[in-house]
């Protein structure tokens, strides 16, 4: 009989059962909370993040929330504003690799044959690659910037999302809806687009989450040995790039612990949502 | 019903599949015996029913009825159209003609859509109604079944077991089908759900004249909707003919032994021991000449290790591929 007298919409039932996920829900709203404070910058900066001031290598206090770097910009100010890159670069490239990963792995697992084939194994060749030292190769070769980043980690996460779409379509080929819509003629782009599509939307988008992680800390990582975000534009990864002597470390921790927590920050709450949306969106469990 | 129009009419159909090992490596040419030279006739608005053990090729049969196999041979006619070698366009005309329930309910609905639209969209792609159209037709489908009209709007995970199954009849009607391949429809649901369910299909039946191709694996269910009931043993059909003849006075020993295995409410009942299967069902790489039953049957005969018994027909239409049959020997019923 009927579970329920009043029925709910599926993305209803998500976010109800998102919500239950405690850490998941607090992770969201503190990333929404750094999300609108990077959007926001150029308002709440008290400084312009490149504007040199008479303080040098300053401690935390006064009019430089969080001191000031080795040649007198102000940390919070740029902590602000390489979040900013750091969440566009995150959020841009995972919707780019997301994007190329969803139509060749739905053209891989629902068309087979060749297609499958050759888009497949170009997916091997690029997962066999030492990851970093791609991202690497791909820096030296163009010229480094937010936009190549972008581009560069888009074109390098697109292998996972191919794979577990793919992956997804063949389950769900073998499923008696899908059976059922060609038994009644329906048109190869309804059953691609209208039946199989919105089936993996979940784990897309959970995985879709790790990608964005990654990318945040790809993006960090890239600017930290100097091949990312160029100076003097701030970014989290070539702001600890700035701490990278000891004395630094040891003498000027408001430096990188900032940015540092600020990473940390990022990865762990997206991570957690993630986490939250797997709960949320299994249609295994019911609750 | 027997001078009635034949609507569908399956000639030698056969399927066979590459036994394991089939690999880039390794080839061999050992092939499962899914479906072995099956005939059978269906007549407008009939139910045949399609019984056998697992693994005897009755779904696979279904499946190739409906095209979503491609037979290796014989054919399939439909009103005197060969479905057979047709390709995926030329099929798709015919297909709102030829339907299909599924066993499994849950999987069987997209869990992402609303009812309505599970309905609606097959009708609204074929021009059957106007999308404005759509929910007072969902509406009738709806109550055709005995859903209320508000389930339109909720997801299959919010019905019950028996109410998804209703929802699947009413996606196979809103095409208008003439015939509709049931595969174990009501196996997956509770006793008293299923006669529910077989008396809502026999109820539509008469009131839509659709014919259906009703696969099951027990006696039970087909015998209380199927008109004429064939009997499928390892790819192979051994015995064809009215419900109630092939229940009365089975001919085939496997027959019988399925017809022995249905429960009586009859305490002092104990299946005899020819009704009693014995060994596991054979195997269907290596069918040898003989016939395929042979090494389960109690009476096997030389013969029958021999050679391959083919369906003849025993009167009234009647048909039944065994020797011993042939010799006159009528089995009775495993009481």
């Amino acid at each position: 009989m009927m579970k329920k007298d009043v029925h709910e919409t599926y993305a209803g039932m998500v976010w109800r059962r998102f919500k239950r996920h405690r850490a998941g829900f607090a992770c969201l709203i503190l990333l929404l909370a750094i999300a609108a404070a990077a959007v926001l910058a150029p308002v709440l900066a008290p400084f312009d993040p490149d504007q040199i001031n008479p303080a040098f290598s300053q401690a935390p206090g006064g009019p430089y929330l969080l001191g000031t770097d080795q040649m007198g910009r102000d940390v919070f100010s740029r902590l602000l504003y390489g979040t900013r890159v750091s969440l566009t670069v995150g959020v841009l490239s995972t919707l780019l690799a997301t994007s190329i990963g969803v139509v060749l792995g739905l053209t891989a697992g629902y068309f087979g044959g060749w297609a499958d084939m050759v888009i497949m194994r170009v997916t091997d060749m690029i997962m066999s690659f030492p990851y970093i030292m791609l991202i690497l190769v791909a820096g030296v070769i163009f010229r480094p910037g937010m936009w190549m980043i972008i581009l560069i980690l888009g074109f390098i996460d697109w292998p996972g999302v191919a794979r577990l779409v793919r992956g997804e379509v063949l389950s769900l080929r073998e499923k008696d809806f899908i059976h059922s819509a060609e038994i009644a003629g329906m048109s190869r782009r309804y059953i691609l687009f209208s039946e199989i599509l919105p089936n993996c939307f979940a784990p897309i988008l959970i995985f879709a989450t790790g990608v964005m992680a990654i990318s945040i800390l790809d993006e960090a990582s890239l600017s930290f040995l100097g091949m990312g975000i160029q100076p003097p534009q701030a970014s989290l990864g070539n702001m600890l790039n700035g701490a990278q002597s000891i004395s630094v470390l040891t003498g000027m921790p408001w430096l990188w612990v900032a940015p540092g927590v600020m990473i940390i920050l990022l990865v762990v709450c997206t991570n957690f949502v993630g986490d939250a949306l797997r709960d949320a969106m299994d249609p295994n469990t019911s609750w | 019903m027997q001078d009635s129009h034949i609507l569908l009419s399956v000639r030698d159909l056969t399927k066979h599949y590459p036994a394991e090992g089939n690999g880039f490596f390794h080839r061999n040419n050992e092939f499962i015996h899914a479906v072995d030279h099956v005939s059978f006739d269906l007549r407008e608005g009939e139910t045949l029913g399609l019984v056998g053990e697992s693994g005897c090729g009755k779904s696979t049969t279904g499946r190739l009825v409906v095209g979503m196999e491609k037979p290796d041979g014989g054919s399939i006619l439909y009103e005197g159209q060969e479905l057979a070698g047709m390709s995926r366009k030329e099929l798709s005309s015919i297909r709102t003609l030829l339907q299909m329930i599924f066993q499994d309910s849950y999987q069987s609905l997209n869990p992402r859509k609303r009812v309505l639209d599970i309905l609606a969209d097959p009708m609204v792609f074929h021009g059957i109604v106007s999308r404005a159209d759509a929910p007072r037709r969902v509406g009738e489908l709806l109550q055709l079944v005995g859903l209320p009209a508000d389930a339109a709007d909720r997801y299959p995970h919010e019905f019950s077991g028996g109410q998804r199954q209703r929802i699947s009849i009413a996606r196979a009607l809103s095409l208008n089908p003439r015939l509709i391949v049931c595969d174990e429809p009501v196996s997956a649901l509770d006793v008293s759900i299923q006669a529910q369910i077989l008396n809502l299909m026999k109820d539509l039946q008469d009131r839509l004249g659709v014919a259906y191709l009703f696969i099951a694996h027990g006696l039970g269910a087909v015998h209380y909707i199927s008109d004429r009931i064939a009997v499928m043993y390892l790819g192979e059909i051994v015995e064809l003919g009215e419900g109630q003849e092939v229940f009365r006075h089975p001919l085939h020993p496997y027959a019988q032994a399925l017809i022995g295995a249905v429960p009586a409410a009859d305490p002092d009942r104990r299946p005899d021991d020819a009704s009693i299967l014995k060994g596991e069902a054979g195997d269907a790489v290596h069918v040898g000449e003989g016939c395929r039953f042979a090494a389960r049957c109690p009476f096997a005969a030389d013969q029958c290790l021999r050679e391959h018994p083919v369906l003849t027909d025993f009167g009234n239409g009647h048909l039944a591929a065994c020797w011993r049959a042939a010799r006159g020997h009528e089995c009775e019923p495993g009481i």
